[in-house]
């Protein structure tokens, strides 16, 4: 393999990284919020693609409008399966919550199989590219790298600025104290559910811009969050960023060197050790 | 009081047995088949019950063991020609020592962390795999035909791999019961409720749990490389498949996490209720969306599962029932 082919590989990687990091965010703010590995990330992943591309092909509307309307649709969605299905078992082990999360998992995925099929489908846009010498950035990878920075910046606005956001913060780092503040931390932990879903709806929407997708394809991103969430430190969002942006470079430059099919076995090798080297993540765990 | 204890494992036993013999006295190939996978859910399920139900880990990618077990069966089977009781054995051998060899490093996480690195072994394994040209690759390997010739043909493999899981189901139940009737136990149960206590009057629990994990392995590779040797086939995808991995979790939830009837009851539950939503028009498309509905309903309301709810709702059962 050349070492040409090493900084565009690079830079791609690292543009998706963003989109991924996105993703990571969205399970990263669950869990430190709550203590909830969610399981139905993934099918969720899936819904923001589908969201996107039933706007589009059905109603015209555009693309980038559809990853606002998955936005929104994500977060009464997220608020819904807390209050139906994590809200009783907040308090419970984390075998119940995982098992009450993946229930949510099966019911999407087994409506959803059954309306969309499992065929393939693809959003047509072109936006254009820009090159400069070996370097080729398409303008759908641009658009969605800036929608997610621009995403991203705005949580990070909203839960360190606002009222609500310092009460969603305040409530994970000590539910009780958070109460005699008189925060209601129910509310608090339906809306950090319901961002937690907006994030990865939209990340989901990202992704159907750029890749052919099914209604399974959420499966993957849900496990490439996991090692993302766990390089960062579970919890903390700065890592869920950053190891995105890792995971994203490696995968761009790691296909240079290995076959393409080696890459997950390196990514999960990195995350088992991650795990037991640095439980707490490259950056450490912060709420 | 040990001799006034109702004899629960005889009687479990002799249940299961009994079970598994009907499709071979009535000669009923299509109800063999079912009975062979809900024995082998039986056994997957119980195993991890021993490390998450008594021990309180939450193996999550415990699947990976199954696959191993059956990837080792398979390569002797198809490489060297080995006898296929030999080659099981073969297997799970290794696939115990490679619980030991994780098992010592990841016991030590708690929680989620545990959860978490058991599916990232899993999928780690899966990628590997799919890699592997020595075991095949992404194709996986299969058998040719002359393979089943040693056993006097393929009809007869089959009762072979049938009797040979069998056999495997009611080791594994006899083993849970004889664990959790036991001082390790006894120790893997206070691990559970509060590993610093256990700690404090003298368990060691690094050792305790690593010997529930290797024990929670060995018995799914077994079974693994019975399943594929009836199989004939072996690929990376359903070799390490996570679905199977979180069903066993749901049968043992579903029947009663922590007790020794518990996974058995799930098993057969939730492979009857697969049986009947597939073959029921009306849900036959909407399986999975039902099986949700009752795993969260189950979560949510019936914590304890049904064995547990029953011994939890007559006190009396509890010396019958374990």
């Amino acid at each position: 393999m050349s070492l040409e082919a090493l900084l565009p590989s690079a830079i791609d990687g690292l543009m998706l990284g963003f989109v991924y990091g996105l993703a990571a965010l969205g399970l990263t703010l669950i869990f430190g919020v709550m203590k909830v590995i969610n399981l139905s990330h993934g099918p969720i992943i899936a819904l923001g693609m589908f969201a996107v591309f039933i706007l589009f092909s059905s109603f015209g509307v555009n693309p980038y409008l559809g990853v606002v309307a998955a936005a929104l649709v994500g977060l009464l969605l997220g608020i819904a399966i807390y209050f139906v299905a994590v809200d009783r078992v907040i308090d419970a082990t984390e075998l119940t919550t995982l098992l009450a999360t993946f229930s949510v998992n099966l019911m999407i995925i087994g409506v959803a199989t059954v309306i969309f099929t499992t065929s393939p489908r693809s959003i047509d846009i072109d936006l254009g590219a820009l090159r400069a010498g070996n370097v080729t950035i398409l303008g759908t990878h641009g658009v969605a790298v800036a929608v997610a920075v621009l995403v991203a910046a705005a949580l990070y606005g909203f839960l360190f600025r606002t009222r609500t956001g310092k009460s969603i913060r305040a409530v994970a780092n000590n539910r009780a104290a958070a109460e005699l503040m008189g925060i209601d931390s129910r509310r608090m932990l339906a809306l950090a559910f319901g961002i937690g879903t907006a994030l990865a709806m939209t990340s989901g929407a990202l992704l159907a811009t750029l890749f052919s997708f099914t209604i399974l394809s959420g499966g993957t991103y849900e496990l490439k969050s996991f090692v993302i969430v766990v390089l960062g430190g579970l919890g903390n969002p700065t890592g869920a960023l950053v190891g995105g942006l890792v995971i994203g470079f490696l995968e761009g430059v790691l296909t240079v060197f290995l076959p393409v099919a080696w890459v997950p076995v390196v990514e999960y090798v990195i995350f088992v050790a991650v795990l037991l080297l640095r439980p707490a993540g490259l950056l450490g765990a912060r709420a | 009081m040990r001799d006034l204890r109702a004899p629960f494992l005889p009687a479990l036993l002799v249940f299961i047995a009994a079970v598994a013999a009907i499709p071979i006295v009535s000669n009923n190939p299509s109800l063999r088949e079912e009975l062979f996978l809900v024995l082998m859910l039986v056994t997957l399920a119980s195993s991890i019950n021993i490390i998450m139900g008594y021990t309180g880990y939450v193996s999550f990618g415990h699947i990976v063991f199954f696959g191993i077990g059956g990837y080792i069966a398979f390569w002797l089977m198809q490489t060297f020609n080995v006898h296929f009781l030999l080659a099981a054995i073969a297997s799970a051998i290794p696939a115990a020592l490679i619980a030991a060899l994780i098992g010592i490093p990841i016991l030590r996480l708690r929680g989620a962390y545990f959860a978490l690195a058991t599916v990232g072994i899993n999928e780690a394994m899966k990628s590997f795999m799919t890699n592997f040209e020595p075991f095949g690759g992404a194709i996986g390997m299969f058998f040719s035909f002359s393979i089943y010739l040693q056993y006097g043909g393929a009809r007869e493999a089959a009762f072979l791999a049938y009797y040979t899981m069998a056999a495997i189901a009611l080791a594994t139940v006899a083993t849970s019961y004889v664990i959790r009737r036991s001082k390790f136990g006894l120790s893997l149960m206070a691990i559970r409720e509060d590993q610093d206590v256990a700690m404090l009057v003298g368990i060691d629990p690094a050792r305790a749990k690593v010997m529930a994990y290797v024990i929670s392995a060995f018995f799914p590779a077994l079974a693994g490389a019975t399943f594929f040797f009836k199989n004939g086939i072996i690929e990376p995808g359903p070799a390490f498949d996570l679905l199977r991995s979180i069903e066993s979790l749901v049968m043992v939830v579903l029947g009663g996490i922590g007790t020794v009837a518990g996974p058995i009851v799930g098993a057969a539950l939730y492979e009857w209720l697969r049986g009947f939503l597939i073959t029921n028009p009306t849900f036959a498309n909407f399986q999975l969306a039902i099986a949700g509905l009752l795993l969260l309903l189950t979560v949510l309301f019936v914590t304890a599962g049904l064995v547990g709810s029953l011994r939890n709702r007559f006190p009396r059962l509890r010396a019958y029932i374990q």
